[in-house]
Order: structure tokens, then C-alpha cells, then sequence
């Protein structure tokens, strides 16, 4: 089941993808990978070499996960294709441009939500675009907008210390939606949410994702969020990570969430991708 | 290091809410009660210390409270303070506009950093009380020389809290404002400044603090002016309830001061903090 | 800082400050400022006389005397106020007056009770040093883990041993750091405080110098105070480091 991908190989949409859920087999190559991640190598001042030539191609319009077990640089590749960390050897291009930098077309999320604590829900939500020099009115009709679909309406003119974790980082969320990227990157976005919250949380980003057709990339070290919410699967192994399998996943999403949780298929991958990570962990 | 000083002078809205969260018994009374109390049991004191008396030197509180009204009545309270605070204020806007910009270069460019830290490390620690007696002596007790000395104790402590407050403005926000395409001048502006405002606002009241140490320290020696002249002059003639008196207004005002200061940083530069859940 | 490959220290700067010393000394822009090698030319002829040393004594004595009481009173007091909430609130109001008060205006009320020898100025280094070394045992106690109190009381801890063995060990990074900066002040505390006194010590040096328009004579007492001072700033800071390298597993 394992598979390791070559250089260039590519994903296609997974509402064309015809392969059954749980197969490991990698998907054949086509031309419209949004992100494709080619030969990527980091290694720290330190010597710790986190990534060791990753190539990987992100399919668009999917939501694709990095799931591997902590430590394993998942969050430093997703902060390469942002543009925050430079690769110690490869490159990354985003609608076949290279990466040099952050870019208008890609947005995050980040882990520790990244609000201001100075700025109201409203400021926070439009500032992607207060940076980019649009005009009030305009910027916070955007981000009302947004904080309404990630379900904030009400919350506008509140501070970041007034709202609960789960709520904070779906500000974090709007932001990130706000400024119309093609390509919304999230780092651990859930892992200071409390378990309840989460998957809350995550009901809703299956909605968004559905309503927003953006390409979503995903960071989790929790085998069954990545499986709850992903269309695909990218299997990190420990560090110097490398991938280790990618799996597609074709749950049905519509209909009532929790159907999802029982599903056969989900508790079987969840299964399957434990029992080839738990021979990791001591 | 400077952190623990700073935290004393502005508790923050959170610790209050857990402390009495943690401690029900504090919650059953008001803390304003409880802060009145505390004066009142102090000026007890106070009143009963100076009757026994502990000292013919320390008159009771009551005899210090009639000097202060004849102070203030006369005018002669007044017009010290006129001497004392101007150069004071004229120091610490000097010191506040010079000093921040100072820290905030530091914090912003390595080689200010190198050039600049350790010199205003050592002025911290260094005793700079006793740079007074050489400025009194060459250039006399005049407006200028007050201004420096104001200048030279309030500068280090608040060019030190900014630029402490500007290295270590979170890292996230700054990595959030870089993925969202913000440029450098925008990244300072929009969140570097205001991530850095409270620890610099600290900065300036322990600067106000050390400031008001300074003018006073400059009027008690040598030629005594203003405030300074009150104290020393009731001091010479034994009139110690004008003395004291004099002596708890300079405090009063300077605490007042400082407080003031933590309130328009509240009201005008914090607005998360003027609003509770 | 890097220059051209190389590491720069931090501290080399000083060595920049100290050459524009000695420039703007030669240059004769001011008489305030004689030149940094005719200052420590100077402070070599200094150290060989009595008055110095015996001024050296008596700073040190009231520094360590009035330092002493301030430790000693002041980090009790602050931990019973973090553990006791109703004196916390009775004394903090008055702790966060003194903590920002002209403390130079008080002096003036001990040397009318206590006349002008070394008590006032022992008092003096007490009044500066206290209020830091309280505020801050009292931010250790108060950020003591609750299940690590609670741990105490389950394994049945009385309240000497919980005081000695929980609250002191578990908030000593944050004492540690009060008794560095009380200490600081305390330098502040014994300079403000003799030369006020200004009939012993350092204060009647600087008296005699300054009178005399010795400025050389000044520079070089300035440069053993500051010298003093960044000594006890650097050593308790590197004892801080080791208990907060052990404290760093509390959290």
C-alpha cells in the first residue's frame, strides 16, 4: 500500500477521480496541479534536516491533507509553499509560477490564530486586505461577508480576548477567505481548539470548502480529522520526512455529518493509516 | 528584567479577573473598599504615630493636613510646583519622544542594537544620581539643567522597554503579516508599533517615575528651588508639618501622574482593553 | 551583530563608547567631560588614598545592611500576599505607591528622624530596594501551579512545610529576579542617600570634588559606582539563569 511518488507526478480532482476510497494508488498525471512542491529539501542551522526531497503535486479544488506525527516538518512544508520558510534545495510553483515569496494567490491559517489582540473581529478579518491598500468600506463588506459565512455574524465589532478559542480561529478562517485566494493553506488550525469545538469546527469546513471551491492545504497530526475532512491524503513519514503513501478518500459528504463518523469506509482508513504509522511510535 | 518592574505598575485587567476567581473570600469585598480601608488604616497610623509621638520630627497626620491647606491656600504650593514640573515635563517629553525613538531604532536594525544596548544597559544599572552634583556644579541650577538631569534618569528605561517591546513583538503576527503580503513599512505601522505599545507605555511610566526621582533629587541639593526649596526650608526652621505636607504632595503628584499616563494609553491606544466580555 | 563573516561581541560597543570618550575629552568641548585616560590615570591615584576606601567601607556596609533588610522583610512580605488575599489588598495599593513615589523626596524625613549617620542612609537603601523585591515574590507565589498546592495538601504538607517547601522553591525564578532588581535600586538608593546625607562616604567626596571643580576626580568615582553596579547586575542575573534553567520544567 505504500507509495512513493516520482517528481511530477500529479493528482487529479477527486470528484473526477473514479478510484475507490482507501486505495493508495497514485493517481495518474495531469497538467493541473495548482501547487506542485518539486524536490524540496530543508535543513536547519542546526543540522536537523526536516524535509528530505519532497515532490508532491496538489490537486485544485480538493481539500489535501499532510498528516504525519509531530515534529515531522509538515507545518515547515506548509510554510515553504506559503513563502514564510526557504527550501534548503527544490522549488515550488503555484499556478506554474515559482515561489520566491507570499503571494496574492495563497492565504493561511495559522495555528496559533495570529489575531491581534488591538483589532476587532471586523479589523482582523479584513486585514489581508487593509494590506493590500483596499478601501474601507470596500474591505469590510468583503469581511462582513466572510464572517458571517464562517458564522461570526453578531461578533463584528468584539475583540480577539472576548472570543473563545474555536471562535478565534474562525476569524483566523474568514481572513483567510477574505482575500480570494486560489490556494487557503491551514497549519494545525484545530489543535488549540478543545475536542468538542473541533469537530463543530470541521462540519463547517466541509461546508466551506464545498461553497468555496478553493484548493485547501491542510496540516494534522489527528489521523481521524484528516480523514474527516480531506479528499486526499499526503502520508509524512518521520523526520528527514518523506512521503510516505498518498490515499484519495471519497466519502460522501453531503447529508448529515455524523453519518460520516460511522461510516464503514471512515473507520476503516482511519484503521488502515494507523496500522501502518503505529510501528512509528515507540 | 524589566518586566517584573513593569507588571507592578500596570496589573492587568486578566489577573485581577483571576485572582478573585481564585481567592472567593477577596470577592465578598469591593476592592475599592478595601483600597479605601487600607488608606484610612494607614492615615490612622500615621496620625496615631505622630500624637505619641515616635519622633518630635514627625508630626501627626492631621497637623500635616492643616499645613498642606496653608500651603496650597497661600499659593506657595503652587508656585513650586510651577518651578518643579516644568522642567519635568519639558524632560520627560524629551526623553519619552528621544527615548522611544531610540528603542524602537534599536529593536527594528541589528547594528543600532550593537551600537546601542549595551551603553544603555550599563546607564541602567549605573547610579546616574550621581551625574547630578557635576551637572549642578558647571552649569548651575537652571531650567536646562533640570531638563537633563529629568532626561538623563527617565532615558534608559524607557529606551530599553522599547526596544525590548519591539524584538519581541510576536513573531506569529509579524509571519501573518508577511503571508498577507504586507511590506515592511506596513508590517512596523500596522503591527509591530501597536504589539509593542503596552511594554512601551510601561517603559515611559517607569521613566515618569525615575524622572520625578531626578527633579527632586536636583532641588534638594546644592541650591534648593521649587519643591525642593518647601522641604528644605520647613526642614531648617523645624516647621516638619509644612515639610511632610510638602513631601506628600510631590508624591501624590507624581503617582497621579503615572496614573494618568496608564489611562490615556488605555483610552486611546488599548481599545481591547476598554470593553469586558 | 556580524561584520563581514566575523561575530562581533554584544559588549564591543563599549569599547566605541569609551574611544568617543576619550575624543570628546580631548577635544575640549566641555569641561564637564576631561578625557576617559587622564580619568583612570586618576581613579589608579584614588584608590591609593584612606578617604576612598573608607568611603568604599561605608557604601558597602549600607548597601549589604539595608539590602539585607529589604530581602528579608520584603520577600515574606510579598508571598504572604500572594497566599493571603485580604493583606494583599490592604498593602498593594501602598507597595504600588511606593514603587513609583520620588522615593528622593523621602529622604528628607529620614535624615529628620534619623539624624545624618548610616542609618538614614541604610534606611534610604531599605526604601529604594523593598517594594520591587515584594511585588515580585508576591508575582512568584501567585503563579504557583494550583495542582502543585493542591498536591501539597493531598500528601498532607503542613503549613511550614508547604511555605518552605512548595511556595519559597516554586516562586524563587520570580524572587530571584525582585532580589536583582531590589538590589539594583539599592545601588541607586545608597548614591541618592549619601549625597543627600552628603557629610559621609561617596557623598562627601563628591561634595569635596565638585566644590572643587575636580572633574576627573568625579568621572573616576563614577566609574567605580558604575562598575559596582553592572557587577551585581551580571552576577545575580547569571545566578537567575541557572534557577530558571531548572524552574523552566515547572511550567
Amino acid at each position: 500500500m505504500i507509495t512513493t511518488l516520482p517528481a511530477g507526478s500529479a493528482g487529479m480532482p477527486p470528484s473526477a477521480h473514479p478510484g475507490r476510497f482507501g486505495d493508495g494508488i497514485p493517481a495518474a498525471a495531469a497538467p493541473d496541479g495548482i501547487v506542485e512542491v518539486r524536490g524540496i529539501s530543508k535543513t536547519y542551522g542546526g543540522g536537523v534536516e526536516a524535509l528530505n526531497n519532497i515532490s508532491l503535486t496538489f490537486p485544485e479544488g480538493a481539500l489535501t491533507s499532510l498528516l504525519g506525527p509531530s515534529g515531522c516538518g509538515k507545518t515547515t512544508l506548509l510554510k515553504i509553499i506559503a513563502g514564510l520558510v526557504a527550501p534548503t534545495a527544490g522549488e515550488i510553483l503555484v499556478k506554474g509560477r515559482r515561489v520566491t515569496g507570499p503571494g496574492p494567490e495563497r492565504s493561511f491559517v495559522f495555528q496559533d490564530f495570529a489575531l491581534m489582540p488591538w483589532a476587532t473581529v471586523l479589523r482582523n478579518a479584513a486585514f489581508g486586505l487593509e494590506l493590500r491598500g483596499v478601501a474601507r468600506s470596500e474591505r469590510e463588506a468583503v469581511a462582513e461577508r466572510y464572517i458571517e459565512a464562517v458564522g461570526l455574524k453578531g461578533f463584528e465589532h468584539k475583540y480577539p480576548h472576548e472570543l473563545s478559542g474555536g471562535m478565534r480561529q474562525r476569524v483566523g478562517l474568514a481572513r483567510a477567505l477574505a482575500v480570494n485566494a486560489d490556494v487557503v493553506m491551514m497549519d494545525e488550525p484545530f489543535s488549540a481548539v478543545d475536542e468538542q469545538t473541533r469537530r463543530r469546527f470541521q462540519e463547517d469546513l466541509l461546508r466551506l470548502v464545498a461553497q468555496e471551491r478553493k484548493t485547501f492545504l491542510f496540516v494534522t497530526h489527528s489521523i481521524e480529522e484528516a480523514v474527516y475532512v480531506s479528499n486526499r491524503i499526503v502520508l509524512l513519514s518521520r523526520r528527514p520526512s518523506r512521503v510516505q503513501r498518498i490515499i484519495e478518500i471519497d466519502l460522501p459528504r453531503d447529508g448529515d455529518p455524523d453519518r460520516i463518523r460511522r461510516h464503514p469506509d471512515y473507520l476503516d482508513t482511519v484503521e488502515d493509516i494507523w496500522q501502518g504509522l503505529r510501528h512509528y511510535v515507540e | 528584567m524589566i518586566g517584573t518592574g513593569m507588571n507592578s505598575l500596570s496589573t492587568p485587567p486578566a489577573t485581577v479577573a483571576r485572582a478573585a476567581r481564585f481567592r472567593p473570600l477577596a470577592a465578598l469585598v469591593h476592592p475599592l473598599t478595601l483600597r479605601a480601608v487600607s488608606f484610612a488604616i494607614a492615615l490612622l497610623a500615621w496620625e496615631i504615630a505622630g500624637r505619641w509621638p515616635v519622633s518630635p520630627s514627625f508630626p501627626p497626620f492631621s497637623e500635616t493636613a492643616t499645613a498642606f491647606v496653608a500651603l496650597l491656600s497661600d499659593g506657595s504650593l503652587l508656585r513650586a510646583f510651577g518651578v518643579t514640573l516644568t522642567p519635568l515635563a519639558i524632560g520627560l517629553a524629551v526623553s519619552g519622544a528621544v527615548g522611544v525613538g531610540i528603542g524602537v531604532a534599536m529593536g527594528l536594525d541589528e547594528r543600532v542594537e550593537w551600537f546601542g544596548v549595551p551603553i544603555f544597559i550599563v546607564l541602567q544599572a549605573a547610579p546616574l544620581a550621581a551625574l547630578v552634583p557635576i551637572l549642578v556644579m558647571a552649569y548651575g541650577i537652571g531650567l536646562l539643567t533640570k531638563v537633563s538631569i529629568v532626561c538623563i534618569m527617565a532615558m534608559p528605561v524607557i529606551v530599553l522597554n522599547s526596544f525590548k517591546a519591539v524584538r519581541h513583538a510576536p513573531r506569529s503576527l509579524i509571519e501573518m503579516g508577511t503571508s498577507f503580503l504586507g511590506t515592511r513599512a506596513q508590517i512596523i505601522r500596522k503591527i509591530i508599533l501597536p504589539a509593542a505599545t503596552p511594554v512601551i507605555f510601561a517603559g515611559l511610566r517607569l521613566g515618569a517615575a525615575a524622572g520625578f526621582v531626578g527633579a527632586v533629587l536636583a532641588e534638594l541639593l546644592v541650591t534648593p528651588t521649587g519643591i525642593g526649596d518647601i522641604i528644605t526650608y520647613n526642614q531648617s526652621i523645624a516647621d516638619y508639618p509644612k515639610m511632610y505636607a510638602a513631601i506628600a504632595a510631590i508624591i501624590m503628584v507624581s503617582v497621579g501622574f503615572i496614573e494618568i499616563l496608564g489611562f490615556v494609553e488605555q483610552r486611546f491606544l488599548r481599545p481591547e482593553t476598554r470593553r469586558t466580555a | 551583530m556580524l561584520i563581514g563573516g566575523y561575530r562581533i561581541p554584544a559588549m564591543a560597543s563599549l569599547v566605541v563608547w569609551a574611544i568617543v570618550w576619550e575624543i570628546v575629552g580631548r577635544a575640549d568641548l566641555t569641561l564637564l567631560i576631561p578625557p576617559l585616560s587622564a580619568t583612570l590615570v586618576r581613579l589608579a591615584e584614588i584608590a591609593g588614598t584612606e578617604s576612598f576606601w573608607e568611603a568604599v567601607g561605608i557604601t558597602a556596609r549600607t548597601f549589604a545592611a539595608g539590602s539585607a533588610v529589604a530581602i528579608l522583610v520584603g520577600v515574606p512580605v510579598g508571598i504572604l500576599m500572594g497566599r493571603v488575599p485580604l493583606l494583599d489588598r490592604l498593602l498593594l495599593p501602598w507597595v504600588n505607591v511606593f514603587i513609583s513615589a520620588p522615593l528622593s523626596a523621602l529622604v528628607p524625613v529620614i535624615m529628620a528622624i534619623f539624624g545624618f549617620g548610616e542609618t538614614t542612609i541604610v534606611l534610604t537603601v531599605v526604601l529604594f530596594a523593598i517594594w520591587i523585591v515584594i511585588l515580585d515574590a508576591r508575582a512568584g507565589t501567585q503563579s504557583i501551579s494550583p495542582s502543585l498546592v493542591e498536591m501539597a495538601r493531598v500528601y498532607g504538607a503542613s503549613r511550614w512545610q508547604a511555605f518552605s517547601k512548595i511556595y519559597v522553591l516554586s516562586a524563587l525564578p520570580e524572587i530571584l529576579t525582585g532580589i536583582r532588581l531590589g538590589l539594583l535600586r539599592a545601588v541607586k538608593g545608597v548614591i541618592i542617600g549619601q549625597l543627600l546625607v552628603s557629610v559621609v562616604g561617596f557623598g562627601r567626596l563628591f561634595e569635596i570634588y565638585s566644590s572643587n571643580f575636580l572633574m576627573e576626580h568625579m568621572w573616576a568615582m563614577l566609574i567605580v559606582l558604575f562598575g559596582l553596579a553592572f557587577l551585581i547586575d551580571t552576577l545575580l542575573g547569571a545566578i537567575e539563569r541557572r534557577v530558571d534553567y531548572f524552574a523552566g520544567s515547572r511550567n
